[in-house]
């Protein structure tokens, strides 16, 4: 099945692509024109396309003078969930928000190395951070849905933020195939105008994924998105993963092993040497395989539960 | 286990047969009724009242004085035997805090109580609507003034808000580094300016460009200003720190610029809290008679432009009131305790204003 997905025909995007490749410089607005298109077009539920690639180059992550990660370097495939696994302060989370640039928000923080999406690299000097972050969606560990914002005008924040001129009608069809989108709608339908803060703990996450998705990124990045979550959400919130692998890239954080076993395509292990020193990427391969035959005895340690 | 829990559910928390270290065997100490502290500071009032009798010396304050000093031992003491030492304790920290919340209040309900009895004798509805033009003995009222207040003050907020808010926003969003840690220094020492100060400043400032001698209600908005600003820059600065960090990622993750995530965002989720640090600028400036004094000067009738000549404000009305009485003295001194009522009414009215924004609008930041 992973096998199919991998050589998933290239269809109308491939020419769309291959523009967006000539015109390096202005590619990221390519993207986003891109994008804008494809919101008009996209009608049906199940759509499934082609997401964006990373390849991570050697990447060296840095909070001040403290060293954070080490070399990594690895390919995230698109369509994919890819989950991110490692003992506390191994750098997980660091190197996650490297992806969209958000890890340069932290004061003193910085970045050696190249990471390329599809054909770009986002640390590259005329790269605007916002227009990465347009591409790459967010989900964070607490669920933080913007407290002066109905349910509604939470999952429409992106387009009103940052579209101008979007009609009601666009705006409330945008939400209800957003929240239908994060298995929401059913549960919030009769309180959209109602605040978002005012839903449980799991809906508020499945909040937080429809506001991320209604501005149709390319890749979602999620920082432990169910560590705050019953077993119960949790499950609901895995479901959705595996649905929204369709139409995005997925990066997920965990430290659920059984989490990253049961959601994910493949997996990265992280680990530090000692404390003190950075964290690195110790291997990463096919999750069934990482977790029953790992390569590496510190990952067998590690998903085996015999430390961390 | 499980019986014994069932008898006595204090019990579940002391492993059996084990002695209290508090003394006694028994969790419970030997509690005194919950009346108990009442039932003394009711007694040490009664004490209290008749040893001031018995003296011929009754005053309120030497009455509460007393009835703390008493009760307070005698609580300790009786806790102390009929209870365990930490209960006693409890007690004695108990009774010194509720003392102190009335030593801070006590001041106020007197004033509030002084100003409310006084003041009315001297309000009329002439007060509310007549200037002092001519006006002699309990004729005229204070129209001019109150309006005067209003104009100044509502100029100076016009002048300080703005500046104010987005100071803070620099100094809490933008601003790294020593340009900050300067500016946060500098707003420091303008919250300490004296208020005599700032209105020689905004008087100078504008005899340069019109003469010395000038008076007008502008230059008085400008010396509020100047105490305003660093008022509303502080508080602006603590609202705007509490605003949860996630809420600013979340806004960026969506690809939002930085401007929008300080105006979307941060300022709409801390706006109840930027309207109650505003109030509290503004009650701390409307009082003021110092700088008024040298800058918008002292009238007797109504003026609406703060561009042109006097403008007489409720402080500097209660002052001259009070220090340059008609013939009526009585009459003046009503006059200038009406004024003062009026003024804690309006800083009341702004208040009540704020608080109910806050309840409105506001949002649990924590």
């Amino acid at each position: 099945m992973e096998d199919e997905r991998d050589e998933m025909p290239e269809t109308a995007d491939t020419s769309t692509d291959a523009t967006a490749a000539e015109t390096a410089n202005d590619g990221l607005a390519t993207d986003l024109a891109r994008t804008a298109e494809a919101n008009k077009g996209r009608g049906a539920q199940k759509v499934e396309r082609k997401a964006k690639r990373f390849e991570v180059k050697d990447v060296n992550l840095y909070y001040g003078k403290f060293h954070a990660v080490e070399d990594v370097s690895m390919t995230i495939e698109p369509n994919r969930v890819t989950a991110l696994i490692g003992s506390s302060g191994c750098g997980k989370t660091t190197m996650l928000r490297s992806l969209n640039r958000m890890h340069e928000l932290t004061p003193g923080a910085s970045v050696k190395g190249q990471v390329m999406l599809d054909d770009e690299d986002i640390y590259r000097a005329n790269v605007d951070p916002v227009e990465v972050r347009r591409l790459v969606g967010m989900v964070f560990q607490q669920p933080n849905p913007f407290p002066t914002m109905s349910v509604a005008e939470n999952v429409a924040a992106g387009l009103t933020l940052n579209q101008r001129g979007i009609s009601k009608s666009d705006k409330a069809e945008v939400v209800e195939r957003s929240l239908r989108g994060a298995h929401l709608w059913d549960e919030v339908k009769d309180r959209l105008d109602r605040p978002g803060s005012g839903l449980s703990g799991g809906q508020q996450q499945r909040l937080c994924i429809a506001r991320a998705i209604a501005v149709e990124p390319e890749v979602l990045l999620m920082d432990e998105p169910c560590s705050a979550l019953d077993p119960i959400a949790t499950l609901a919130i895995e479901d959705l993963i595996e649905d929204l692998k369709g139409r995005y890239t997925i990066v997920i954080v965990t430290h659920n092993m059984q989490q990253a076993a049961r959601a994910s395509d493949s997996t990265a292990f992280f680990n530090l040497e000692a404390t003190g020193k950075p964290g690195r990427l110790v291997e990463m391969g096919p999750t069934q395989e990482m977790f029953t035959k790992p390569g590496k005895k510190e990952t067998e340690d590690y998903v085996s539960g015999r430390f961390g | 286990m499980e019986a014994h829990r069932g008898e006595n559910p204090d019990a579940a928390f002391e492993p059996d047969d084990q002695v209290n270290p508090l003394g006694g065997s028994s969790v419970s100490g030997g509690t005194l009724p919950s009346w108990f502290l009442w039932a003394v500071v009711g007694a040490s009032a009664l004490v209290a009242l008749a040893i001031l009798f018995a003296t011929g010396g009754f005053k309120i304050v030497l009455f509460f004085l007393l009835t703390f000093g008493l009760a307070l031992p005698t609580t300790y003491i009786w806790s102390r035997f009929a209870e365990t030492r930490r209960q006693a304790t409890d007690r004695l920290v108990t009774i010194s805090i509720v003392a102190g919340f009335g030593i801070a209040v006590g001041p106020l309900i007197s004033l509030l109580y002084e100003v409310i009895k006084r003041g009315t004798a001297g309000l009329s509805a002439g007060f509310l609507t007549d200037d002092a033009r001519g006006a002699i003995g309990a004729a005229g009222g204070a129209n001019h003034a109150i309006i005067g207040t209003l104009v100044i003050t509502g100029v100076a907020t016009l002048i300080s808000v703005p500046i104010g808010i987005m100071a803070a926003i620099y100094l809490n969003e933008y601003g790294k580094g020593r340009l900050r840690r300067a500016l946060t220094f500098f707003v420091d020492v303008m919250t300490g300016i004296p208020s005599i100060v700032a209105g020689l400043f905004a008087y100078a400032l504008f005899a340069i460009f019109l003469g010395p001698g000038i008076r007008l209600g502008i230059i008085g908005s400008v010396a509020l200003s100047v105490l305003m600003i660093p008022i509303v820059i502080r508080s602006a600065e603590e609202i705007l720190k509490i605003v949860p960090n996630h809420l600013r990622e979340a806004a960026y993750a969506l690809g939002t610029p930085k401007w929008k995530v300080v105006s979307k965002i941060v300022l709409p989720t801390a706006l109840a809290g930027l309207v109650t640090g505003v109030m509290l600028a503004i009650a701390r400036v409307i009082g003021e008679t110092a700088p008024l004094l040298v800058t918008t000067g002292v009238i007797d009738q109504t003026n609406t432009n703060p561009f042109d000549g006097r403008m007489q404000n409720l402080a500097v009305y209660a002052y001259s009131e009070y220090k340059d009485p008609g013939v009526q003295v009585q009459a003046s001194y009503d006059k200038a305790w009406a004024a003062a009522l009026t003024l804690i009414v309006i800083v009341m009215v702004l208040s009540l204003l704020a608080r109910f924004i806050y309840r409105r609008f506001g949002t649990d930041l924590r």
